[in-house]
């Protein structure tokens, strides 16, 4: 009789109450997720009101403090920021937001990738700034992504993402390579091959368990990205399986994994930030606001050690940048279209530049002090603001998309499967373009 | 005799005709509502249930079924366009589905089956004569009241292949560098675990609930028979908790087929909404996540949906069929 019956009458019982009672709190633990529906008001008697601003990633407007100053020139407007970490959560989420018409701020940040998309689907839901913003005062390009057919613009630009290349000075010395800015720049002139070249001169002498770039995506992203055509046509049709800019960045890719050049790490996940602090990657493409990357995540141990020159080749690139949209639904829309003027005015852009090296795309920005004479003390010194401004200059004038972003990103996952997996290129481009059609639909 | 009578008389109901006779129009009326009342109430108490399920359950379930047969664009999503059974179509010949169903498949064998053999043994440990049995009991359940996404995000710390806790422990015996999520089998090992982790608790409580209502002088038969602890637990508990077990697998499965979280955190990001760079660890709802959500095709992810309750229903029939083969051999 060792065995059954344990637990008797009143213990029992309180067994019986604990595991309920557990049950119960796991229930509401796992069942009730936030719910804090945002009950504050958007206005009230005295006309203050608060205009909402949802962006994501970064956008360093409360870095530079423009938020507080907004305040001190509008002291009844207060602005509050909703920022989501990764844009592939936040469009998702935005377009679900548009459809229901519900749940959007007053002000709401748009992705390059997406904006093609969104002036084709959702533009009637946005308000038109063009009679707001001047578009003449931005890069040529940039708020041509933003408009309509028949001349309606859903976005002010904020940052674009001027290409050049981020190189560690150390590692460059120890494998007898030239660290100076100019001699690097010379090097590469040629083009991207230019650069693969120095990479296999870099294999030669490299320190051990050093690569020469980071990721062969971020490669194939530049040189794509240098080009007018990209993945589709003027008449919106997809082109990218012929598309000799993605073609010639597809073969330098796979010419890069194979000569085993590329550490081949998905660029910003943790093992990438972490082979930025050890040191182990020679070059890393740099669009302007990879620079910040590059510090925060290297940290101060390699201070002084990088180095920033010219991308390969003439032509530059733009990697990136957003622009700011205002919801026809949101109950204050004047104001906001007020503030996305505000904030993507010459004086605003540079200071967000300063604060967190986002490059501006008002050119009235390019003259600034805080733009004009930016130098960056973590990369040596380097004149950023002159480099980043002479790129800019010769950035195409890119042909985007509906799909851009994700094709994009479904691509840059096959380079990742050759170089980390081995993945022979013809299988992982079979599988890319596989993929790529299922998200063309 | 005589005392009895009349207080006889006057604690029975009257006759029921009697009553009736005299009674006027309004009694009438009011003994019909208190049939209706008593006739219709329980459909009353039930209601709630009933609509609610049918606002939350079957109309999305129907309107699933119908977008399933259109073309529909997470950016116009008023714009539908009849395309029949192009979505099905689509996805039945597309290779990530079936590998995204086999995944789904593997990943769930492999945590179910070590689950509920552990949550047996847990079970009948727990259901010995134990001090402070009650805190074995709660604290055996906390898993599971931990939510999927603080248990994924734990787990793939627990696993990253650069750093990672498991590594790193690997690493003094001579092993490690394993980087889990990339790997075809390592990646379904790791869900698994997450899984095995959450939910071994949960099903012990059950088995340990079914395990008391077990008569004890079969044990003391038992016992007395001579028969071991493991003969008991073989002879006398598993036969006793037959259709309980029949319980959990049944719940298992749908958990498994549903499983979500713990895939889609693993890695997180892109690779998390395919299942891995090359899919690998890709379950459906991950499948059906991805469609609709990141590439914006609802069509097909609702096709997905209608797809994965089909084979619910095939394992439901399966399990059924399994059910009344055991049942027929227990008797």
């Amino acid at each position: 009789m060792r065995i059954t019956r344990t637990v008797a009458g009143r213990s029992r019982r309180v067994a019986v109450l604990a595991t309920t009672g557990l049950t119960a709190s796991a229930l509401l633990l796992t069942g009730c997720s936030s719910d804090d529906s945002d009950s504050n008001e958007s206005s009230d008697a005295n006309g203050k009101i608060t205009l909402t601003v949802a962006d994501f990633g970064q956008f360093g407007y409360k870095e530079a403090g423009l938020f507080e100053k907004y305040h001190e020139l509008h002291p009844n407007i207060t602005v509050k920021e909703d920022t989501t970490a990764d844009e592939k959560v936040y469009y998702p989420k935005l377009l679900q937001q548009l459809n229901s018409g519900s749940g959007l701020a007053d002000v709401q940040g748009l992705e390059v990738g997406r904006i093609k998309e969104l002036v084709d689907t959702k533009a009637d839901q946005f308000a038109d700034l063009s009679k707001v913003i001047d578009v003449n005062e931005f890069v040529s390009w940039k708020e041509k992504q933003a408009t309509t057919p028949d001349g309606k613009v859903i976005g002010a630009g904020t940052d674009i993402g001027p290409m050049s290349l981020c190189y560690n000075t150390e590692l460059f010395k120890k494998a007898g390579l030239p660290t100076d800015r100019k001699e690097v720049a010379a090097k590469i002139s040629g083009g991207w091959e230019d650069y693969l070249k120095l990479g296999e001169e870099y294999k030669k002498k490299a320190p051990k368990g050093t690569y020469f770039m980071d990721s062969a995506s971020a490669m194939f992203n530049a040189v794509v990205s240098s080009n007018a055509k990209q993945y589709y046509d003027e008449s919106g049709k997809p082109i990218y399986k012929d598309s000799p800019s993605v073609q010639q960045g597809w073969n330098l890719a796979a010419e890069a994994a194979d000569k085993k050049l590329t550490q081949g790490l998905a660029q910003f996940s943790d093992p990438w930030k972490a082979a930025l602090r050890k040191s182990t990657m020679a070059t890393v493409v740099c669009p302007a606001w990879m620079a910040g990357q590059i510090s925060v995540n290297a940290g101060d141990a390699n201070k002084g050690k990088w180095d920033i020159t010219t991308a390969p080749g003439a032509t530059a690139a733009n990697w990136g940048g957003s622009f700011l949209g205002v919801p026809k639904s949101g109950k204050h829309v004047e104001e906001a279209t007020k503030l996305v003027k505000w904030l993507t005015a010459p004086e605003q852009q540079a200071a967000v530049f300063k604060a967190i090296g986002s490059f501006p795309s008002n050119k009235g920005a390019y003259d600034l002090p805080d733009v004009k004479n930016a130098t960056l003390p973590y990369f040596n010194d380097a004149p950023i603001g002159q480099i980043y401004a002479d790129e800019a200059k010769s950035i195409p004038e890119a042909i985007l998309g509906p799909k851009d972003a994700a094709i994009k990103d479904t691509i840059s996952t096959q380079i990742n499967n050759m170089e980390q997996r081995g993945t022979a290129p013809d299988d992982a481009w079979e599988a890319a373009t596989k993929a790529i059609d299922k998200v063309i639909g | 005799m005589a005392t009895s009578t009349p207080t006889r008389d006057a604690y029975a109901p009257p006759p029921r005709g009697s009553q009736r006779k005299p009674a006027p129009r309004r009694q009438n009326w009011r003994s019909r509502l208190w049939r209706f009342d008593d006739k219709a109430s329980p459909y009353a108490y039930i209601a709630p249930f009933f609509l609610v399920f049918g606002a939350f359950g079957l109309y999305p379930l129907i309107y699933t079924g119908w977008i399933a047969l259109h073309r529909v664009e997470m950016t116009g999503m008023n714009q539908m366009e009849w395309v029949g059974w192009e979505n099905f179509d689509k996805i039945l010949h597309d290779s990530e589905f079936w590998t995204a169903v086999s995944n789904t498949f593997v990943i769930g064998v492999m945590s179910t089956v070590p689950q509920l053999l552990v949550a047996l043994g847990l079970a009948h440990l727990l259901n010995y004569k134990l001090r402070a049995s009650t805190f074995w009991r709660t604290v055996i359940l906390t898993p599971y009241a931990t939510s999927v996404a603080s248990a994924a995000l734990v787990f793939a710390l627990v696993f990253r292949a650069d750093g990672g806790l498991l590594n790193w422990a690997l690493h003094f015996i001579g092993l490690g560098d394993t980087n889990w999520a990339n790997g075809h089998w390592t990646s379904k090992i790791a869900i698994s675990v997450i899984v095995i982790w959450r939910w071994t608790g949960y099903n012990t409580l059950i088995y340990l609930a079914a395990m008391q209502a077990v008569p004890s002088d079969l044990y003391e038969a038992a016992s007395l028979d001579g028969a071991s602890r493991w003969q008991q637990f073989r002879k006398v508990t598993i036969p006793s908790l037959r259709p309980t077990i029949l319980f959990t697998i049944v719940i298992s499965t749908i958990g498994s087929m549903q499983l979500f979280g713990e895939p889609l955190l693993l890695e997180g990001g892109t690779l998390g909404a395919t299942g891995g760079n090359e899919n690998q660890y890709e379950t459906l709802s991950v499948y059906l996540y991805n469609y609709g959500w990141n590439l914006g095709h609802l069509g097909p992810a609702a096709a997905v949906a209608w797809a994965m309750l089909a084979l619910l229903l095939l394992i439901a029939a399966v399990n059924w069929l399994i059910g009344r083969y055991v049942r027929k051999s227990a008797v």
